[in-house]
């Protein structure tokens, strides 16, 4: 909600001193945004309900059932997976980890699992291809996921500490 | 024509279609599931209208405002540590999903920014969110949250580094042109 307030409220108050400045400029502006907005929306509401669609089913539970105790190199290898698919928002990504420390998962996975929760994106990828271009979304996302397991290891290493 | 409109309808709302129609199956079979399915779009729906349209119109605004040389002079391939810092700022300060950022970058490659500096932007927006940090140390602590976030921002740059080498001038006049034509 604040971050909400706060971004509409940035942008209010430039466009407040743009439509001060010069009135063709900020109209051209706001065709701009309009246009752009709708041109992506079908595209990002189809990735609202896939996302929707995989949580309901990658509930906490699952995740946990198939992450379970299965610690070392295995479990740092699932977690990942399951982190690619899905792009869960932080709100639900954290307190999900939390729970599966508390279920007996190892900080290497969780940490191979927040990583590429948030970096690594397949249901994002048709979207990222349509912006940019195939291969750089694909290098992005790879590149990604082979730091995403160093980050598992590093991690790793820092909580046994 | 006629096929051709109807083509590029389809190919803007397929995910979408495709989407609604396996939704509408889990709501079937599972009621359970399919409801939890609608609280979390619902969640998305919220976080989406809460911060996309300001994005854009601040994006509007600097696509009119601010001059292409400018651009290049802060984050262009000269811009050099100032480049990278912007980018990491730019993107730490965002809010909202990853996807967000996708356009938020086609246009400052649009303006003249580096790729490697988009890419760190993508990079930060990604996994140095600060609103997202918070919630992080809540939830996962002080320890765990300072490693994740120490390897990450070196990941960022060296990811960065990486793409830079590995696309192609011919993948980098793509993404320009499409960029161009947004």
């Amino acid at each position: 909600m604040i971050t909400g307030i706060v971004f509409y409220g940035l942008a209010i108050v430039l466009l407040g001193l743009s439509f001060f400045k010069d009135r063709r400029k900020t109209l051209a502006a706001l065709k701009k945004a309009g246009k752009s907005l709708v041109g992506i929306l079908p595209q990002f509401l189809g990735i609202i309900v896939v996302v929707g669609i995989l949580l309901a089913v990658l509930d906490p539970q699952t995740i946990n059932r198939i992450l379970g105790k299965s610690s070392g190199v295995l479990g740092v290898l699932l977690a990942s997976v399951v982190g690619s698919i899905t792009l869960i928002p932080g709100f639900i990504a954290f307190p999900t980890a939390a729970l599966l420390l508390k279920g007996g998962a190892g900080y290497m996975q969780m940490g191979a699992f927040v990583s590429t929760l948030m970096m690594v994106g397949i249901v994002t990828l048709p979207a990222e291809i349509g912006f940019f271009n195939r291969r750089m979304a694909l290098l992005r996302n790879s590149l990604a996921y082979g730091f995403s397991l160093l980050v598992a290891l590093v991690i790793g290493l820092v909580m046994a500490l | 024509m006629q096929t051709n409109a109807s083509k590029n309808i389809l190919k803007r709302w397929w995910i979408l279609l495709a989407a609604a129609i396996l939704g509408l199956g889990l709501l079937l079979i599972d009621r359970g599931r399919g409801a939890k399915m609608i609280d979390v779009t619902l969640y998305s729906l919220k976080e989406m209208i809460l911060v996309l349209p300001p994005i854009f119109i601040i994006l509007g605004l600097l696509d009119v405002w601010v001059p292409r040389e400018q651009m290049i002079r802060f984050m262009g391939e000269g811009s050099g540590a100032k480049g990278i810092l912007l980018a990491i700022f730019l993107g730490s300060a965002a809010a909202g999903p990853l996807y967000g950022a996708f356009p938020v970058a086609q246009v400052l490659l649009k303006k003249g920014a580096s790729l490697r500096n988009v890419v760190i932007l993508l990079g930060a927006w990604s996994t140095t969110k600060i609103p997202m940090l918070m919630f992080e140390l809540a939830n996962l602590g002080a320890r765990f949250t300072l490693a994740r976030l120490v390897v990450d921002m070196v990941g960022i740059i060296l990811i960065a580094l990486l793409m830079e080498r590995f696309m192609s001038e011919k993948d980098r006049e793509e993404i320009l042109a499409k960029a161009q034509a947004s």
